[in-house]
């Protein structure tokens, strides 16, 4: 454990070394970030313009949700996206047998070498967006909650992390999975609503087919204090089943994989 | 005159061939253009589900557009949403880096015209395509849509204008390459402002009224919200002439802009290769 944080921190700060030398890139994250913002903050004005309430939800609690999904959609470009996407290309040209040949753990490997430092910029805007919401919301939220919220934070990334492991693991059967990471974006859009106003088929989906409610709605439900213990432990247990079956699934893929030069 | 006559057979004959290549090379790459497809449902989809459930929460319709109308608005959205995807601006970087836009200028038609013909027949896959993901997305959502005939031809009419317009515009917004390389923010900016202006995001009646007002100073809504609204509102003939008059008036304001703003572009490239 300790070799993996160890490892996770060197490859971050060769990241962040790397892309400080590219300080416009700062400048445009910024801008891009804020207009991102911008544009969902009015969508949820817009919204409201028109009604009280969502499904039970308040225009402050929408705000924490869209808190989380901005905070969750920074993780994912920070970390969990680039590195899948190198991971995809590698097996596709065969260049994976440069991460194979190292002593340590191929899936540990694969999943922490690439770090995007600027798209951090959105993890400060979505933390800013949620602390904002819960001053509006007035909070319930002890302690406790606090606590669950960042367990759950930590599990719906974990949730994201292994879904998108197991999709980048299908180029070793495929080949070709350049749409994946479009199709993703497209479908992570759904997060900036509460998984309930969805229709029940979707709303299945959008839980265990692609874990987008776990890894936003729920953390966001325990932020705004409306979060059900029994919640918790399906997070935990699917979080849990889902890790595993990612894991197991990467190794059938690496049988597969003969590499460029067989 | 027979000159002239001469001329215009030979462009029709252009398009009609550009058009045609692009038939036959997008269908071989039918499960792409469907995954596309099946990724740019997800937004329509979320804007759908969100107004239905605020239209049933006020009584059933939201400003008299009821939950069927939503489901038919953003149904009808999705097609005008592949009619409207043209040569993107962010392509122009690569025209102009990697020295592609050398063999476009060495060709003796404006380089406009491989685009429009190109992407025109693409559209013919698109629509084929379509035609299935609307009818599950109609059993799905239940949209309530009954157009007349004048309707139907109004947006038969108003896709193609849509589809000319916004060609126009992003062609003009990509030139902006040849001045400078940092053009994403720019770009970023006005899909923005299409998003909140045309009819994209919502039916625009349910914006405020001086979102209206700004709109109207705009190409964007005769490239969403017109032609979806041609088929899904209640609008009358006249209405539906003075739209497609209108989308005909911001072609050719467009084509203007364009064709003056190329002829400086132009100037600034220097071929990269040789």
């Amino acid at each position: 454990m300790t070799g993996a944080l160890r490892l996770a921190w060197l490859f971050f700060r060769v990241g962040a070394l790397n892309e400080l030398q590219y300080r416009v890139n700062f400048v445009m994250q910024l801008f891009h970030s804020a207009l991102a913002l911008a544009t969902g903050l009015v969508v949820l004005a817009l919204v409201f313009s028109h009604t009280t309430e969502l499904r039970g939800w308040s225009h402050g609690e929408l705000l924490a949700v869209l808190g989380v999904h901005i905070l969750m959609g920074g993780a994912i470009r920070v970390a969990i996206q680039p590195n899948m996407n190198r991971l995809m290309e590698e097996i596709r040209d065969g260049t994976l047998d440069y991460a194979l040949t190292k002593p340590e753990d191929a899936q540990l490997l694969v999943s922490l070498r690439e770090v995007r430092t600027w798209q951090g910029v959105e993890l400060v805007t979505g933390a800013v967006v949620l602390g904002y919401a819960l001053t509006r919301v007035g909070g319930e939220a002890g302690p406790l909650d606090a606590a669950a919220f960042a367990l759950l934070l930590l599990v719906g990334a974990a949730m994201i992390y292994s879904f998108w492991l197991v999709l980048a693991t299908g180029a070793f059967w495929l080949v070709r999975m350049d749409q994946a990471a479009e199709l993703f974006e497209g479908v992570y859009q759904t997060g900036r609503w509460p998984v309930g106003v969805y229709p029940p088929l979707l709303r299945v989906w959008l839980t265990f087919l692609v874990p987008i409610a776990f890894a936003v709605t729920v953390p966001a439900e325990a932020a705004t204090g409306r979060l059900e213990w029994t919640t918790v432990v399906l997070a935990l247990a699917f979080g849990a089943a889902l890790f595993a079956f990612a894991r197991w699934f990467f190794r059938q893929g690496l049988k597969r994989y003969s590499g460029a030069s067989a | 005159m027979s000159a002239q006559a001469g001329a215009l057979r030979s462009l029709v004959d252009f398009y009609a061939t550009g058009m045609r290549t692009a038939v036959q090379s997008q269908f071989q790459y039918r499960v792409a253009n469907y995954f596309w497809m099946v990724g740019m449902l997800a937004e329509p989809v979320i804007y759908l589900v969100v107004w239905t459930t605020v239209a049933r929460a006020q009584g059933g319709e939201l400003n008299g557009i009821t939950a069927g109308q939503f489901a038919a608005y953003y149904i009808v959205w999705t097609l005008v949403r592949n009619m409207n995807i043209v040569f993107t601006p962010y392509g122009w970087e690569w025209r102009i880096r990697d020295g592609q836009l050398s063999g476009l200028l060495l060709r003796p038609l404006h380089p406009l015209h491989y685009d429009l013909a190109y992407f025109a027949g693409w559209k013919v896959v698109v629509i084929v395509l379509w035609l299935p993901v609307a009818g599950i997305l109609a059993l799905a959502f239940r949209p309530e849509l009954s157009p007349n005939v004048a309707q139907v031809a109004a947006f038969a009419l108003a896709i193609w204008g849509a589809y000319l317009i916004r060609s126009m515009f992003l062609w003009l917004l990509g030139m902006l390459s040849f001045w400078t390389t940092r053009v994403s923010a720019v770009f970023e900016v006005f899909f923005v402002g299409e998003l909140l202006l045309s009819g994209r995001l919502v039916p625009m009646q349910l914006m405020p009224e001086w979102v209206q007002g700004l709109a109207g100073f705009t190409p964007f809504y005769w490239t969403f919200g017109f032609p979806i609204e041609a088929l899904v509102a209640d609008l009358d003939g006249r209405t539906l002439v003075e739209g497609l008059l209108l989308q005909a008036l911001w072609t050719l304001i467009g084509l203007g802009l364009v064709l003056v703003a190329w002829r400086y572009a132009v100037r600034r490239y220097s071929a990269v290769g040789n």
